[in-house]
């Protein structure tokens, strides 16, 4: 189990409080597709990615980005049962999806870019630390059914 | 990976804008590094490490300086980090997966100070310009 101390939970929860859960959910899930093009092998039903412009414009990118941080609140709230809480989607990643888990990994730096870019000065080397720490602890439970 | 022209475009715009800040921005790209990351700290044994070590601010300069070096030199990055790259490979040996942990923590600091002109598109440019100084730094490992 992982063990976060009290001051890592509280910058965690206090950056999540301010986050708008759709702005930077889309932008995450965006510039992933963007910067690491061959991530949108997973995406073929969602139209048109053929630039950062239409990736970017693309209202199933934007709505898929939203869904996939939404999920990211669910760990914020249960930080002390992040595998179980993760259990179903694991699954389904690694089941029917088959998702590359160095995948979440990827999505999880540019998480913290966003939220970087969010908050700069108040995104602290010590906010930077438990944030890293959280997208590490959500990627190995995503890819725990591969184990 | 190749950086396209576009790329070399929006290395140069970022880096330009970021001007007499590199050295500053290599200092905390070091500190966000080793703070992220503690396992980067068994390179620097001598240093000290603390927030605001003058240690950390000197090897910032040099780590900035050389990125700015690279980025004046960007279409023959190889012949520009020829040296570090020696260094790397005979004397430093520092593994290869730490160059991605470097790069990220770069970038973070770059989000913080220029959100604006950190676009998708830059975003990528500048990873994929960070890739390429790492791959060029491990060169000549074997």
């Amino acid at each position: 189990m992982v063990h976060w101390t009290a001051e890592e939970k509280q910058l965690i929860t206090s950056i999540w409080s301010k986050v708008n859960v759709e702005e930077c959910g889309a932008e995450a899930l965006a510039r992933l597709l963007i910067v690491y093009p061959w991530t949108q092998r997973f995406f073929s039903s969602f139209g048109n990615l053929s630039s950062p412009t239409a990736i970017i414009g693309n209202p199933k990118v934007r709505a898929h980005g939203r869904k996939v941080l939404s999920s990211f609140g669910e760990a914020v709230k249960n930080l002390d049962n992040i595998k179980n809480t993760y259990a179903k989607l694991s699954e389904l990643h690694c089941e029917k999806l088959h998702v590359d888990p160095e995948n979440f990994r990827l999505l999880g730096d540019i998480l913290i870019i966003v939220l970087a870019a969010h908050f700069a000065r108040d995104f602290t080397p010590a906010c930077q630390f438990a944030w890293q720490k959280l997208v590490s602890v959500v990627a190995h439970a995503l890819a725990r059914k591969y184990h | 990976m190749v950086l396209s022209a576009a790329d070399k475009t929006n290395v140069k715009g970022i880096f330009s804008k970021i001007g007499g800040h590199a050295e500053e921005y290599g200092a905390e790209t070091l500190e966000r590094m080793f703070i992220t990351y503690p396992q980067t700290k068994t390179y620097f044994p001598h240093f000290d490490l603390q927030h605001g070590s003058a240690q950390i601010k000197a090897h910032g300069k040099k780590v900035a300086a050389a990125l700015v070096e690279a980025v004046n030199h960007i279409d023959d990055i190889a012949g520009a980090l020829s040296k570090l790259s020696d260094l790397h490979a005979q004397k430093l040996r520092v593994d290869p997966v730490n160059f991605r942990f470097l790069g990220h923590c770069f970038l973070v600091v770059v989000a913080i100070h220029h959100p604006a002109a950190l676009t998708p598109e830059v975003h990528a440019s500048l990873d994929k310009f960070m890739c390429a100084v790492g791959t060029v730094l491990t060169a000549k490992y074997r």
